[in-house]
Parts: C-alpha cells; sequence; structure tokens
C-alpha cells in the first residue's frame, strides 16, 4: 500500500517515514512534469527562445556577422518617426481587416452551400480545398503572373473583347496593388474558413431545424437563432487563426511585389524582413518585427476573451 | 586514339598561344593545364577540401556551362570538391547573409553588387589573389579597386560586372529623330518623348528591381550633380542637384510604357523580347536572348551608355559580381586557389566569350578579348568598368552603403515622386531621413 501514501498521509503514523525522493518517485505531480518536460522543452528551445532572442535583439545594434551592443529604445525610437514603418503598419491592418472580413463572409457562405445535399458533394468539397493546398509561393508566381503589367491575361482579355484599350496597372498603383494582394490572399485562405465553418456545420443537428421549420421559421430566422449560435465558437477560433495567418503573411506580398509599389505593399512582416535580413540591420528588423506582438496578442485576446462567454457560444440572451 | 598531354613545362611556356587556343581547349587540354597550373600555384588547397560555393543563378546559358567547366577542371586537378548551388539575384543575399552569420553553410559566395562589404569582418583577406590577378590580368580598374577594397584590404575579388546599359530599337529611335544615340541628357530626354510619341514607349524599371531599377536611377541621380553620401559618407541627398534629378526622372516616367513602378529585373527583358518595349536599360542578356529567339528584333536592337551627366561625364552603376571568401571556411587556400585559377586568361577568356558579353571585365587586360569586337553591338558592354561607379558615388564602400543600396533608399525617392505619392521636397526628406537611419 505504500505506493499510494503521498495522497493519503493520514494514514502514515507508522515507523516507517519514506525519505523524501521515496515520496517524489510516487508523487503524480511530480510524474506529471517528467511527462510534460519532451513537451515543454521543445516549447521553449523553439518558441520561447526564438521569440526572447528576437525581442532582445530589438534592443542591440546587431547586425549581420556581428554581435550588437544593447542601445535601449534606439530602434524603436527611429521606428516611432518613420513614415514607412507606419505606413507598414496601416497597411497590414487594412490588409488583415478587409482581407479577413471578406474570407469570412465568403468563407461562411460557401460553407452553407456545400453544407446541402448536392450531387457530388465529397469531390466539390476536396476542389474548394485546392487554393489552400497549393503552396503560397506557387500560387503567388501563378498570380504574378496574372497581375503582369503587360503579359496580364485579365488585361489580355478584357483588351479582346474590346472593354478597355490598355493594360491594366495591376502592381503598379498604390491602391490597385494594395487591392490585388487582399484578392489573392482572399483567394488562398477562404477555402480554410469555409472548410472549417463546414465542419461546424455538420454537428448541427438536423433536428433543431425540423422543430424551427414547424414552428414557421424562416430561413433567415433559422441562421439567425439556430446554425449561428451553436457555429460562433467555431467562428472565433477560425477567425483568430485567419487574422493571425493574415497579419503575419509575407510570402505572398514577396512573392508579388517586394512591398512595392513605392512601400505601399509593404507589410510589417515584410519590412522586417527587408531591414533585416536584405540590408542586414537584424536589430532594426527585430524591432519591427516585436513591434508585431502587442497587434498579435489583441487579436488572441478578443477571440479568447469572447471563447470564455457563454453570450457569444450560445446566444445574446444566455449570459 | 592517344590523347597527347603536354607536361606541364611546354604549357606555361607557350602561354601566348594558350590564350588564343584556351576557347577551343578541350577538357582534357583544360585538366593538364589545371594540373600544371595547380604544381606551380602559390596557394596549395588543403588535403580532402570540399568547397560550399553559392552563385547566382545564370542569365546566359553557356556561361554556366562554362563555368562548370572551370569547376571539373579544378576539382580533377587538386581533388577539391567545389560543390556550386544556384540562387536567383533576389534570393542570394540573404542566404549569403545567414551563412555569414551563422559561420557555417557555405565557404564562398558569387554574389552581386556589395555582397563582401555587407559583412566585412567575415570575409577573408584576398588581396594575395587580387594583387596576384592585378599584375597578370593588366591591372585592376578603378571601379574594380573600389568594389574589391574595404580599409586597403580586398575583402572580396570582383571577377565581371554586368552592364547596366540603353537597350533600344534602332528603327524606333530613328523615327523618333534621333539617327545617333544621344549623348546629353536633353537629348535623352526627346528620345523618350518621341518614342513615347510614336507609340513605341521607353520604359525603366522603379520598382524594387535590384539591379535595373537601382542602376539607372543612380545614373540620373549623378547625371545632375546629386548624391546620397558625400566623400565622408555624409547624407547630402536633400540638394537643389537631387532635385533637379527628380524632376528630370518624372519627365521620363510621364513618357514610359504604364506599369514600371511595379517592375522586377525580369520585367523589361519579357518586354522588350515581346516587342512591347523599345528602349530600357539592361545587360546584354536580352541581345543574346532576341538572337537566338527573335532575330528581327536582335537585327533591329543596339546598345549605348547613357549619356553624360552636366559636368560632361558619365557614371553608371552597374550590376557587379564580386566572390568572397567568408573567413571561417576550414579550407581558405582551396577557396583562394580556385579564385585566382577560375580568373587566369585561360579560363576567363572562354568564360567570358560563352558569356556572349554578359560578364564585363575589371581587370583591363580581358577588354582585349575578341569578344567586344567581333561584333559591334557588344562593344559598348567593353568598358562597363570605366563609367562604373560603387553605389557609394563619391563617397568611401562600407557597411552602411552596402545596407542603403539593399534597402532601395534612391529607388524609393525617386518612385515616390514619379508615381505622385510625395512631392520633390517631401520626397527628398523621406530618402534623407532613410539614409540617415542608415549612416548614423
Amino acid at each position: 500500500m505504500t505506493t499510494l501514501q503521498t495522497s493519503a498521509p493520514a494514514q502514515a503514523p507508522t515507523a516507517y517515514t519514506p525519505s523524501l525522493w521515496a515520496r517524489l518517485k510516487v508523487n503524480r505531480n511530480w510524474m506529471a512534469v517528467w511527462f510534460m518536460l519532451p513537451a515543454a522543452a521543445f516549447l521553449i528551445l523553439f518558441l520561447a527562445y526564438p521569440l526572447g532572442l528576437g525581442v532582445w535583439m530589438s534592443f542591440t545594434d546587431e547586425r549581420i556577422g556581428r554581435t550588437g551592443v544593447f542601445v535601449g529604445l534606439e530602434n524603436y525610437q527611429w521606428l516611432w518617426d518613420d513614415s514607412i514603418f507606419w505606413l507598414s503598419v496601416f497597411n497590414t491592418l487594412l490588409y488583415t481587416i478587409v482581407a479577413s472580413a471578406i474570407k469570412f463572409v465568403i468563407g461562411l457562405y460557401l460553407a452553407l452551400l456545400l453544407n446541402r445535399h448536392m450531387p457530388f458533394k465529397a469531390i466539390i468539397r476536396s476542389i474548394v480545398l485546392i487554393p489552400f493546398i497549393v503552396p503560397t509561393v506557387l500560387s503567388a508566381i501563378a498570380f504574378w503572373w496574372i497581375y503582369d503589367s503587360q503579359f496580364s491575361i485579365i488585361s489580355w482579355s478584357l483588351i479582346k473583347m474590346g472593354l478597355i484599350d490598355h493594360n491594366i496597372n495591376f502592381l503598379g498603383d498604390a491602391n490597385m496593388a494594395r487591392g490585388s494582394v487582399i484578392f489573392a490572399n482572399i483567394w488562398r485562405g477562404v477555402p480554410f474558413v469555409a472548410i472549417t465553418l463546414l465542419a461546424g456545420l455538420q454537428t448541427v443537428s438536423p433536428s433543431l431545424y425540423e422543430a424551427a421549420t414547424l414552428d414557421g421559421a424562416t430561413n433567415w430566422q433559422r441562421f439567425r437563432f439556430i446554425t449561428y449560435p451553436i457555429l460562433t465558437p467555431i467562428i472565433a477560433v477560425v477567425m483568430t487563426f485567419s487574422v493571425l495567418f493574415t497579419f503575419t503573411d509575407f510570402q505572398l506580398v514577396w512573392a508579388l511585389t517586394r512591398g512595392g509599389p513605392v512601400n505601399a505593399t509593404h507589410l510589417m512582416a515584410t519590412l522586417s524582413y527587408q531591414r533585416g535580413i536584405i540590408s542586414g540591420r537584424l536589430g532594426e528588423g527585430a524591432a519591427i518585427a516585436t513591434a508585431m506582438i502587442p497587434f498579435l496578442a489583441a487579436a488572441i485576446a478578443i477571440s479568447w476573451f469572447g471563447m470564455q462567454r457563454r453570450k457569444w457560444q450560445q446566444g445574446s440572451n444566455n449570459d | 586514339m592517344t590523347i597527347i598531354t603536354p607536361d606541364r613545362r611546354s604549357l606555361l611556356k607557350g602561354g601566348a598561344t594558350m590564350l588564343a587556343a584556351a576557347a577551343t581547349m578541350s577538357s582534357e587540354q583544360l585538366l593538364g593545364y589545371a594540373k600544371a597550373w595547380a604544381q606551380d600555384a602559390q596557394w596549395k588547397p588543403e588535403a580532402g577540401a570540399k568547397i560550399n560555393l553559392l552563385r547566382w543563378k545564370r542569365f546566359v546559358e553557356a556561361e554556366d556551362v562554362a563555368f562548370m567547366k572551370i569547376v571539373d577542371a579544378f576539382q580533377k586537378a587538386t581533388g577539391v570538391t567545389i560543390n556550386v548551388s544556384n540562387e536567383s539575384y533576389d534570393d542570394i543575399q540573404p542566404k549569403a547573409s545567414v551563412a555569414a552569420n551563422t559561420g557555417q553553410g557555405l565557404d564562398m559566395v558569387w554574389g552581386l553588387y556589395t555582397l563582401p562589404f555587407l559583412f566585412p569582418n567575415k570575409c577573408t583577406d584576398m588581396t594575395d589573389v587580387a594583387d596576384y590577378l592585378g599584375k597578370k590580368c593588366g591591372g585592376w580598374s578603378a571601379s574594380g579597386e573600389a568594389y574589391g577594397k574595404f580599409q586597403g584590404k580586398w575583402i572580396g575579388v570582383p571577377v565581371a560586372a554586368t552592364g547596366g546599359l540603353v537597350n533600344y530599337r534602332v528603327a524606333a529611335a530613328e523615327k523618333a529623330g534621333h539617327k545617333e544615340f544621344p549623348k546629353d541628357l536633353g537629348g535623352f530626354a526627346d528620345l523618350i518623348k518621341g518614342l513615347n510619341k510614336n507609340g513605341t514607349p521607353a520604359g525603366f524599371a522603379l520598382g524594387h528591381a535590384s539591379g535595373d531599377a537601382n542602376g539607372w536611377l543612380h545614373w540620373a541621380l549623378w547625371a545632375h550633380g546629386g548624391n546620397l553620401i558625400d566623400k565622408d559618407n555624409k547624407v547630402v541627398i536633400n540638394s537643389p542637384e537631387t532635385a533637379k534629378s527628380l524632376e528630370y526622372v518624372k519627365g521620363l516616367y510621364e513618357n514610359f510604357v504604364p506599369g514600371t513602378a511595379s517592375w522586377n529585373d525580369s520585367s523589361n527583358n519579357k518586354a522588350f523580347l515581346a516587342g512591347q518595349l523599345y528602349l530600357t536599360a539592361n545587360g546584354i542578356s536580352i541581345y543574346v536572348t532576341a538572337k537566338k529567339e527573335n532575330p528581327q528584333i536582335a537585327e533591329d536592337m543596339n546598345h549605348a551608355h547613357l549619356p553624360a551627366g552636366v559636368d560632361g561625364k558619365t557614371r553608371e552603376l552597374h550590376l557587379g559580381f564580386p566572390i568572397l571568401v567568408y573567413n571561417f571556411t576550414k579550407y581558405p587556400q582551396a577557396c583562394k586557389a580556385f579564385t585566382a585559377f577560375m580568373m587566369e586568361p585561360a579560363q576567363f577568356d572562354p568564360w567570358v566569350e560563352s558569356a556572349l558579353g554578359y560578364l564585363s571585365p575589371f581587370l583591363l587586360g580581358f577588354e582585349k578579348n575578341p569578344i567586344w569586337t567581333a561584333d559591334p553591338k557588344n562593344t559598348p558592354y567593353r568598358n562597363v568598368a570605366e563609367t562604373a561607379q560603387t553605389p557609394a558615388g563619391i563617397g568611401k564602400m562600407d557597411e552602411n552603403v552596402a545596407a542603403a543600396i539593399a534597402d532601395f533608399v534612391v529607388v524609393d525617392m525617386f518612385a515616390n515622386y514619379c508615381t505622385g505619392r510625395e512631392d520633390v521636397k517631401t520626397a527628398m526628406a523621406s530618402a534623407e531621413r532613410s539614409a540617415k537611419r542608415i549612416f548614423r
């Protein structure tokens, strides 16, 4: 019975007092620490350490090939009145908000469509996933050709149809370029939202809809009072991920525009890479990357807070 | 079949004939030569040396073939293994930087522009190799020294440059009223305007194109007497001269084919070869491709240096290709031996010929290569080293200059003004601020 000693110390008034080690050996919490250690080591080594190193680097003037010295907030001071940095913050927010909102609307709509009974359901559902499966760089290169200033298929088709008389300047004009990269991001991100929401829709019991139909609920009412409340937790998770992915997007913009024209599409991630790796100022690049953390933390906080609340999960009258 | 491999002495003695024969040297002869060279060379590769070499991905296929032939001969003659990997223009610098920072992965890099200056304290001193080559091959041009030397030491060997020269369609230029290619700024602007009026527009990259955009925009800045930094590397971009160059470039931009603000290094090649672009600045790669795939365009095109500046001097920023050896390599002697071997006339001449004008030498002796005169359209690319400036302009090359060009400070200034995002004063002030951030 000694194996259970620790959980019931009151039963041990006997002469035998186990040593600390003996007690530890059978302590469940102590065991648990050991079981968690590999995972914790992984997290510390590959997540916490690089993150900490990045933050530390942002307080130094480290360059490529040379360790830096601590310079305090100097990097941040330079960023504070750097118009390109603020432009990149603006671009990132615009990119994230617009792309995420549209991805959500289209994704939800697609999910509702796919949730219906139709022929070739499985095949259609897999096809929807294709943009998500294609490696980002490949799709970026495809878009790069689609948006090319001279050889764009869109410009070409429209000219052949006689609708326009000159090539569309997709990536050469600031606002056009922003729209173009956002479109490419939406194209890529919709399947993730759609398929995850579809999974959520599948869990809604048909009997609820049947009952609502018997009560004479309209399509909209069924969506508003059954589908939406049940889907809310999944929406919160999906949108958190979607916002995080979009906010930290790099490949698509880098492959399409390299932040151009004149920095109009520079995101914080691409600017950080350009300053840190391309021009060798690791400290400054790290400062830009670190500046992304508050935004990301806020996005996580909002959805975490939301998921905690039953009101969000189960409808407006259930606090 | 017997192959006569000449012995070392007779090979080295017949230097002059070797040079002439070099282009047609078979691989056995090349190997014989390489063996003889290796025995006499002052750099003795370490036993069992293995070199990881990263280079830019070729634009001219035959150039790559010739380069690999040199690598092959060197490997066989010395027993050194050279592992060559290729990366596109844009990816070479990040890879080289990461290797410099982590101290592993690569032993030498054949990169672009100012690569060694991004991390001079990670580069092996190559002074002995540069001096040897200078003595043997007619001396270094001034631009070659500027591209290689940092604080009196050679931190890289500028192998060659690809000239960023004007590529234009002859018939279109003549129709625009210029039988001779204009030699001054006014004439050049007139030509661009005329081309646009005739529906045969010109176009130069204004996007983040490391080769094309940096090249012609630095020319425009320097031609008007503007500079990013003065001779003491103080930021002087905010000046009346810069303002003039901004106005000048905007005048050109308004007559360009639409979309140049989004162009990267390959955009103008594609548009020119498709017959949609009639004048641009580029290496000789457009002509090389046109000769093969589109002879009518090759027939009708020619090359010229960009026009002289207001002071009558031509200053251009060409795309230099320096090779560097990291100081953490285990095989510095092997790397040095390879660098010297590859730039010996016996290797370099046929290599340059195979590149069909894409590689212009910094070593003056190589200007005699027949490739430059065999086709008169190649000739402008011969003198690239003479008009070449480093991105430092009148200043001195260092880490900050390398960072400024990598960060597109000058390109963004012009693009900001041309696309109407900022006025002259704001564009200059933003550039000044960006530059001061770097040169602090």
